[in-house]
């Protein structure tokens, strides 16, 4: 992965603020005058993904968390932030150098939205991801043995989906296959040690913790 | 004998008063599947051993109400949608059917009499009062105007429309509201006393407190006016407090609370103003003990119970396939052991 630099030369003060409450506040128009004034500054593209855009939904998510912001905040401020990266930086791999190889997946459900905002955050962050879309759970065992991502990322609505983590972990395991994979849905937030039952690697309470995830930097996780 | 029936403590505490007992609710569905030990989707398919199943459930953990709904997507089926089955847990809700904004402009309401999945549960329903006579509340559900989005398109595009498709948006809000009420009272005839209205999208989990007051409470207000029968409004483990005082405003008699807020808040918030349904976790109910059960169960007794408007029940208005029945016989045992007002132990804090 690249290494940024420290310094924040040229950063205006305001600037990653100014960005989350456009977000916020569902303002495309503000979002993109925020960013396209920091390129003109000078601020690197990747700087700009790492330090405002990544922060922003990060904090975004955990007022979600805690519950202090509603989904519909999370998921609007998700698709601004990917249209300001798709319109203003380059494409990922351009981006960020080294890509990981990231699978994501919706086990045995037609509900898509916490896969979707786990993207958005993602792609906002100039990770490239490969969308397994809705699978079960022997589909998804398959399909990892098959391209053997870095990491899994599975999102879940039901409980009974929630436990079918358990076959594929199981599958994965039998074929010596040790992907780390990270779990996130409403069921693991109803029950703190549901990750664990099922196999999971780790657990994410809200899409951002995908990125910590990604990165190596979510606790407790491989 | 006790002259309380669950029909008498359940109005009593919905009064805002104390009955003999706190009224708990084990809103069970699969579970009567496998008391007949029967398959999940042939059991949806035989109303009247639903009706059996429900009726033997209650009359077995003592709860204090009749289950009257069969499973979310029928409602999905109703609009021309399918159900996903499975063996070992509830029905699942298949694709959107409404793929593109531009469908809504051709959607109607469909009649109920033109559903054979909601005609099944009007007679599911219509044989449990027959079975268990007027003192036991027969609870119907609807999903709310507001919601019922989440299944025609997908969460996803719902959002987006929400957000910037106004018009379509209150031309699907005005199709759903009219088959609402038609739903809901068509259930209140067949023999439901109450309705509970599952509005997830209203929760301020998924939308601001300015969104709810824009988009959903005034769609609430009239359509449960329109509903010929008390209504509580379940928000499936949503969070609410901060919409509340524009919950109260929609007429509804109750809500369904989250294990996510602090019982004791939300009791100080609605005191007096709105009923208490819930908050007991579902999920972890899957892994209790007996000893958790009653921990669990005197925990919530002690916030929400003094002073009436309180029913237990678990946070999201469903117990889960997985959950053991001998936890449910432990959450019965305990209610009734320290549920009795006037609930001394818990008003002198005692654990």
């Amino acid at each position: 992965m690249d290494t940024l630099p420290h310094s924040t030369t040229s950063w205006p003060d305001s600037l990653p603020g100014a960005f989350e409450r456009a977000l916020l506040a569902i303002d495309r128009v503000r979002a993109w005058q925020v960013m396209e004034d920091a390129l003109r500054r000078g601020v690197p593209a990747l700087q700009l993904a790492q330090m405002c855009i990544t922060p922003a939904l990060e904090r975004i998510g955990q007022g979600w968390e805690s519950g202090v912001l509603a989904l519909s905040q999370v998921y609007m401020a998700g698709r601004i932030a990917e249209e300001v990266v798709d319109g203003l930086f380059p494409p990922p791999e351009v981006l960020r150098g080294g890509q990981p190889h990231i699978a994501l997946a919706l086990l045995e459900d037609y509900h898509a939205l916490g896969k979707r905002m786990v993207h958005l955050v993602l792609r906002s962050a100039g990770y490239r991801c490969v969308d397994y879309g809705r699978v079960t759970a022997e589909e998804l065992s398959e399909r990892i043995q098959e391209e053997a991502p870095d990491r899994v990322l599975v999102s879940t609505l039901m409980y009974r989906s929630a436990l079918r983590v358990e076959v594929v972990k199981s599958s994965l395991l039998r074929a010596g296959c040790a992907i780390p994979l990270c779990v996130g849905g409403a069921p693991f937030r109803f029950h703190a040690g549901l990750w664990r039952n099922v196999g999971a690697d780790a657990w994410g309470a809200e899409a951002a913790d995908a990125l910590a995830f990604v990165e190596g930097r979510l606790k407790g996780a491989p | 004998m006790s002259d309380w029936t669950p029909l008498k403590r359940v109005q009593t505490a919905l009064s805002h008063q104390e009955p003999d007992r706190v009224p708990f609710f084990l809103l069970l569905t699969t579970h009567g599947a496998r008391a007949l030990g029967m398959g999940v989707k042939a059991y949806f398919q035989r109303p009247d051993l639903m009706a059996r199943a429900q009726v033997a459930m209650q009359r077995r953990y003592g709860h204090d109400c009749l289950n009257g709904s069969a499973y979310a997507s029928a409602e999905l089926e109703a609009f021309g949608g399918e159900t996903v089955f499975f063996e070992d847990g509830p029905p699942n809700g298949g694709p959107p059917v409404i793929t593109s904004p531009a469908a809504i402009d051709r959607l109607v309401p469909p009649r109920i009499q033109d559903c054979p999945v909601l005609l099944r549960t009007l007679d599911f329903q219509a044989r449990m009062r027959e079975a268990a006579g007027p003192d036991v509340p027969i609870v119907g559900s609807v999903i709310a105007p507001f919601s019922l989005p989440i299944l025609q398109m997908g969460f996803e595009p719902y959002l987006c429309l929400m957000v910037e498709d106004p018009a379509r948006f209150r031309r699907l809000m005005a199709v759903n509201e009219e088959f609402c009420v038609a739903w809901a009272n068509a259930q209140l005839q067949a023999g439901a006393t109450a309705i509970g209205c599952a509005d997830p999208m209203g929760s301020s989990t998924l939308v601001t407190l300015e969104q709810y007051l824009a988009l959903d409470r005034e769609l609430a207000r009239r359509t449960l006016a329109r509903i010929q029968g008390p209504v509580a409004t379940h928000f499936a483990s949503g969070r609410v407090l901060p919409h509340l005082d524009a919950v109260v405003e929609t007429g509804t008699v109750a809500v369904g609370v989250s294990v996510l807020e602090d019982l004791a808040r939300l009791k100080a918030a609605a005191r007096g103003r709105l009923s208490l349904l819930g908050n007991l976790n579902g999920i972890e109910m899957v892994g209790w003990t007996a000893a958790t059960a009653e921990a669990r169960v005197k925990e919530a007794l002690a916030k929400a119970g003094p002073g009436g408007g309180f029913i237990l029940a678990d946070n999201h208005g469903e117990i889960p396939w997985q959950v053991p029945e001998a936890v449910l016989d432990a959450v019965g045992d305990a209610v009734r052991r320290w549920g009795r007002y006037p609930l001394d132990w818990a008003r002198a804090g005692l654990p």
